[in-house]
């Protein structure tokens, strides 16, 4: 039986994971995508903290996680495809108009 | 114990080569995989609701999303204004340290995690019927589920003004 402690080093890892692809990519879709890793590594450690806890709080947070994701990437999308139709690219570079 | 390190394994693997991939729609597919491994993880937890909703909200609603998105802009390949052929860490800005920046915070969660030396076993009694979820659901956290159905509202709203084209009339 794999310990609380193993399923907190993998939802670490996957967070870091999520971070480094934040920081490393240069393309708007991949940069939404490490966040859904980082969301979802977060998810593992609710439920794994609710079923340590013996309470189904953990889960239904995760619900509202993947409702709040859910929005988050409809949003998301919404402004890289108004943000491709502007400059016809998909780098963060590319969009410094607010940069002073 | 075996089936947990194959699930993590696919997870850490797969996630890994959604930020290595140059072509988007490779990652979301690969994203697509790392949720399944998640998904048997959930199972092993003892929350067959959250692994059912991962594999059909998630896996199933959202990465469609993001897929129709990619073929949208029809945009596969990173443009990018320096040598792609260039080591990561040759690259200009924060790209040089973004490798660094997330291995330095793993070794510090993992470090965090693994310094007290609790055996973290699960104890019996775990929630795993959806009833039982369902009926939390419904009655300690009813504002908050009603407060969703507005996000979505609201998020739906927001996405059909944003992706709209300027001379729709």
């Amino acid at each position: 039986m794999p310990s609380l402690n193993d399923y907190l080093v993998l939802s670490a890892v996957l967070f870091a994971i999520g971070t480094a692809g934040v920081f490393v990519r240069r393309n708007l879709i991949t940069i939404l995508l490490s966040i859904e890793i980082m969301l979802n590594a977060v998810n593992l450690s609710f439920v794994a903290f609710g079923r340590a806890l013996g309470s189904a709080d953990g889960q239904i947070i995760v619900f509202f996680v993947m409702t709040v994701a859910a929005a988050e990437a409809a949003v998301g999308l919404a402004i890289v495809i108004s943000l491709f139709r502007h400059k016809e690219s998909l780098n963060p570079d590319t969009f410094t108009e607010l940069k002073w | 114990m075996g089936l947990f390190y194959l699930f993590a394994a696919v997870a850490v693997l797969a996630s890994l080569l959604v930020i290595a991939q140059r072509n988007p729609i490779y990652s979301v597919l690969l994203l697509i995989a790392s949720f399944g491994a998640l998904s048997g993880l959930y199972v092993m937890l003892e929350a067959p609701f959250v692994a059912v909703i991962q594999i059909i909200v998630y896996a199933g609603a959202i990465m469609v999303l993001f897929l129709f998105v990619v073929m949208l802009l029809n945009a596969p390949h990173e443009d990018t204004d320096y040598d792609e052929r260039v080591h990561p860490l040759m690259r200009p800005g924060p790209m040089r340290f973004g490798g660094v920046l997330a291995i330095a915070l793993a070794l510090e969660l993992v470090w965090a995690l693994t310094k007290r030396a609790e055996s973290g076993r699960f104890a019996g009694g775990a929630v795993s019927s959806v009833a039982a979820i369902g009926r939390l659901l419904f009655t300690q956290y009813a504002f908050a589920f009603e407060v969703t159905s507005v996000l979505i509202i609201a998020a739906m709203v927001g996405a059909v003004v944003l992706a709209r084209r300027e001379d729709w009339r």
